[in-house]
């Protein structure tokens, strides 16, 4: 019975959501269609648990689709790489749609629910496809089936602000093309290898000496998931989605989409191409390494500047990439894992940030702006000690989740490049500060003009509590997340040797 | 028998149990205010015992979790953190005591609030003092800052919220945007943070490089109120006078001078200073912040903001006495420490006293005043005399083995130093008695000072006394400090 269990984990982890999302569309009750939601997340966290035991005995679990042996067929890798994005992706899913219990009726509506949750386990199932296939094609009908899912997500913002449908319009354009790029490098790198299998792409590519097709192919490629990931300056369509989104949206966004196109990112510079090659060493040094400083700096300074809290949260996230695909860019082993570790800190403390502003934003009735924080603090005393926590993790104090990144990320950039980008990450996280400090000041110390009565509501504030309590966890013990950490990056690295 | 290990939690939990205890005893003021001094003696007891456990060579150490390699979240007892654990826990016990006759004697406002942020500030403090990880150090550094917060804005004006902007913003953003790097970089390049007897940094950093990690570590500590960063100590006196005295003479500001120290002997180690010369600059730095401070004083009227750049420049001593890099002046340093805290916080006491008592804060105010508080300007005066380094006053201790280690360390220039700072020291404090007994009085005031007040004043005022013939245990561990 395990065994069987086991053998079937990695599609199993995909089919779960993907066929409940068929089934939750036709259930009329809005209440039956958020607990078989709920359900679907719980039993997806609890697949990707048994995954993440089973990699660590045997580091590598492949699935041959329809029996189809690869390189022919299709197959589903799970190793000790996927299994990080897997990981964020079950959880955040899990802890956004308790969260999204009372949030969803209110903003989408009573009688679009089940639709809501129809397309929300659909991006689950595609995001978490996403990183589980081994195939390079299928990568790309994952991607389409979780963009799809995710714009008519974002546009279900509209019933509250009809500014949602540009936004939604706006990323299914700008996605559209992303996937269109990815999609003709694959082409091209098939052209000249006739492989679409992702190992076996890696092997037959150490054969062909650079040509011109192959450097287009991975052009094309790069450019493609970069796009998707929100990379400075391909980033322009995440603000608007992430903050006319549905509050519950916006959480599954900020925390998982960009994750899941990063570790994409990853596996196409690091396993499927070689690090050794001069090509990734040039992409690396003179395309994604001064992007990544300058969407620190940027994403951090349109903060300072945001009055719009969510859109604050978003810019703030474009600066956070911009440390991964740092950590990413520097090309060692103990660069690589820094960067997997902050893709999952990330998660947490961003999705700890949204869900504390739109429940504030639920509270108030309106959008949530600088100015109509004015002493709010004090009327919601639990979901402003989890927003403070979480602004500490981003600003990566120590006792959070957010200073194991800083940590391992500066030692990891001191070790192998020049100080001078420690100094430009410590530079920029410093400046992060002045955009938290705005906000918690806001809350806190200006008067509250309004006088309004605010009952905290556990239906919103359990899962932030949790999202809080893990950032702190993984901030005092983060031997899990740097052990599993390390080990992606060892095996990302050995792929292509 | 009480294993040595326990002992930190005996001398570190008492305030921090005042602390949580106290919001809900705001019906019972008595009970409440006794929690204080009650707290103080149960922590000076246990700090006692661990300077008589380090005394005979122990180390108690106790580590509660590991945070990622060679980082973790623990206690050691150093020589150094003793010494300060003691001093901060003793002279909690006077400060709880005196609190309560000020905030009464002054009818301050929510009393509660400042009584637990009171107990957590010197939580936070002896937990510096007994830090056993450079990142343990910082993070109740961290808590120590934002727990003086809500005392330094007490009164809620305005001029309180804009003073509590300041503090915060110097002493907080320095230590993120300096020290947490400048700790972050320790790590990078030794792969641990526990803080060990000697230096840490000797053959793994670049001598080329070492200038500019102090540098970071010296601005970063914020608390240290070296030049140009010490804006924040003047602008804290806002706060009521038990708060100046506790903190912004002992616990907040030794704080800073402690992990200076601490980074000048065990992270850099005094022997890679003195072979390198990468203090060479601090030494610059100190002194002429020890100069320019006390010239300001003399020109500030108000006792408090005198007292504080009075405050600064002794801290300078401190600084300067690590920044010499050589062993007799690093004791000196150490007993500066303790005889600076005794002086500086009767002067506090006397200040608070005068305000309470007279409702006077000027010092020209105080001409002639003397007759109608004598006790009150005795100690003033005694306390003075502790500052400038008289004997047989405590401070006189600490200023010799200071000018020792100047010429030990070959900079004969820091002995002019001292020297000048010596007389304008004497201008400046004894200024005040000498109005209060010599000058003719200018206005008739009828001074009542509570005996809550009197005492604790008087007691801190023998203290400095005591310091001078009892000088050996401390004198002992500052030289267990430097390794002999």
């Amino acid at each position: 019975m395990t065994d069987i269990l086991i053998k079937n984990l990695p599609i199993l982890v995909v089919l779960c959501p993907l066929m409940m999302s068929l089934f939750v569309v036709l259930i009329s009750n809005a209440f039956i269609s958020w607990i078989l939601t709920l359900l679907t997340t719980v039993l997806t966290f609890i697949l990707s648990i048994l995954l993440f035991q089973e990699v660590q005995i045997q580091t590598y679990i492949s699935y041959a689709l329809g029996n189809w042996a690869p390189p022919l067929g299709i197959e589903y890798v799970i190793d000790k790489v996927s299994i990080i994005p897997i990981i964020i992706i079950s959880s955040i899913s899990l802890l956004s749609t308790i969260f999204s219990y009372k949030l969803m009726p209110f903003e989408v509506g009573q009688s679009s629910i089940s639709k809501v949750y129809s397309l929300w386990l659909l991006a689950i199932a595609g995001l978490i496809g996403l990183v589980t296939t081994g195939d390079a094609f299928n990568l790309f009908v994952f991607l389409e089936i979780s963009s799809l899912a995710s714009v008519a997500l974002v546009a279900m913002g509209a019933k509250k602000d009809k500014q949602a449908l540009v936004a939604a319009y706006n990323y299914l354009v700008i996605g559209a093309v992303g996937a269109t790029l990815y999609v003709i490098g694959v082409g091209l790198l098939y052209s000249i290898t006739g492989t679409l299998n992702m190992e076996d792409l890696s092997n037959r590519l150490k054969e062909i000496d650079n040509n011109r097709a192959l450097i287009a192919g991975f052009g094309f490629m790069i450019t493609g998931i970069m796009v998707k990931a929100a990379v400075f300056p391909l980033h322009i369509w995440l603000p608007r989605a992430y903050s006319y989104a549905p509050s519950a949206v916006s959480v599954l966004l900020a925390a998982t989409a960009t994750k899941a196109s990063l570790y994409i990112l990853a596996r196409i510079l690091f396993s499927i191409f070689n690090i050794s090659d001069d090509l990734i060493i040039i992409t690396l040094n003179y395309v994604i390494l001064p992007l990544s400083i300058l969407a620190m700096f940027a994403g951090t300074i349109m903060a300072i500047y945001e009055k719009d809290i969510k859109r604050l949260l978003a810019h703030s996230s474009i600066a956070q990439i911009g440390y991964i695909t740092l950590a990413f860019s520097i090309g060692s082993k103990a660069s690589i894992a820094a960067g997997f570790i902050h893709m999952f800190n990330h998660a947490l403390i961003k999705g700890g940030l949204f869900m504390a502003i739109t429940s504030i934003g639920y509270y108030l009735q309106k959008r949530v702006t600088i100015n109509n924080l004015s002493g709010l603090g004090r009327q919601m005393p639990i979901t402003f000690f989890c927003f403070i926590l979480c602004s500490l993790s981003l600003a990566g104090l120590p006792l959070t989740a957010g200073f194991i990144s800083k940590l391992y990320l500066i030692k990891a950039t001191i070790s192998s490049e020049g100080i001078w980008i420690v100094f430009l990450i410590l530079f920029s996280s410093a400046l992060s500060l002045i955009y938290l400090w705005k906000m918690i000041e806001a809350l806190w110390l200006h008067e509250n003009i309004k006088k309004i009565i605010i009952n905290e509501n556990p239906y919103i504030y359990i899962s932030l509590l949790i999202i809080t309590f893990l950032n702190i966890y993984f901030g005092l013990d983060a031997s899990l997340i740097v052990n599993s950490s390390e080990g992606a990056a060892n095996t990302l690295m050995g792929f292509s040797k | 028998m009480i294993p040595i290990e326990y002992l930190i939690l005996i001398t570190v939990f008492p305030p921090l149990l005042v602390c949580a205890t106290t919001p809900f005893l705001s019906g019972r003021t008595i009970l409440r205010d006794l929690l204080g001094p009650i707290g103080g003696l149960v922590s000076s007891w246990g700090s006692i015992k661990l300077v008589q456990a380090v005394l005979d060579g122990e180390q108690p150490k106790l580590e509660f979790l590991q945070i990622a390699e060679g980082i973790s979240i623990g206690f050691t007892v150093t020589p150094l953190g003793a010494l300060f654990g003691l001093v901060a826990s003793v002279l909690w016990i006077f400060a709880g005591i005196y609190s309560v006759g000020y905030m009464r004697g002054n009818k301050e406002k929510s009393q509660t609030r400042f009584s637990t942020f009171y107990a957590l500030a010197v939580h936070a403090a002896l937990c510096i003092a007994y830090a056993g990880d450079l990142l343990t150090l910082f993070i109740f550094y961290e808590i120590l800052t934002f727990s003086t917060y809500p005392l330094v804005t007490h009164k809620q004006d305005e001029l309180a919220q804009k003073a509590g902007r300041l503090y915060m913003s110097i002493l907080f953003g320095s230590s993120v945007i300096l020290l947490l790097p400048a700790i972050i970089w320790v790590w990078v390049i030794t792969g641990s943070l526990e803080i060990s007897q000697n230096g840490v940094l000797d053959g793994k950093i670049d001598p080329k490089y070492a200038p500019f990690l102090l540098m970071m570590f010296v601005f970063g500590i914020g608390k240290a109120a070296l030049m140009p960063i010490h804006k924040w100590l003047p602008a804290a006196m806002v706060a009521p006078t038990p708060v100046s005295a506790l903190l912004h003479a002992v616990a907040v500001v030794k704080a800073g001078v402690f992990t200076m120290l601490l980074v000048l002997t065990n992270v850099f180690g005094i022997e890679f200073l003195s072979k390198t010369g990468a203090s060479f600059w601090l030494i610059g730095l100190a002194s002429f912040t020890l100069l320019t401070t006390s010239v300001i004083a003399i020109y500030k009227d108000d006792i408090k903001a005198r007292l504080a750049y009075s405050t600064i420049s002794q801290l300078s001593y401190i600084t300067l006495g690590g920044a010499l890099a050589s062993s007799l002046a690093t004791q000196g340093a150490a007993l500066h420490i303790v005889t600076h805290a005794a002086g500086k916080i009767t002067l506090f006491f006397v200040a608070g006293a005068i305000y309470v008592g007279a409702k006077l804060s000027n010092i020209s105010e105080l001409n002639g005043q003397g007759k109608s508080m004598p006790l009150i300007f005795i100690a003033f005066f005694i306390g003075s005399l502790s500052i400038i380094g008289v004997p047989p006053m405590g401070g006189s201790w600490s200023k010799f083995f200071l000018m020792l280690g100047a010429a030990e360390s070959g900079y004969f220039f820091v002995i002019a130093v001292f020297c000048v700072s010596t007389i304008l020291n004497v201008y400046y404090l004894l200024e005040i008695p000498a109005r209060a007994f010599f000058f003719k009085k200018e206005k008739e005031i009828t001074a009542k000072v509570p005996l809550l007040i009197t005492i604790p004043t008087l007691m801190t005022c023998f203290l400095t006394i005591l310091l001078f013939f009892f000088i050996e245990p401390f004198q002992n561990l500052a030289s267990l400090m430097v390794g002999k």
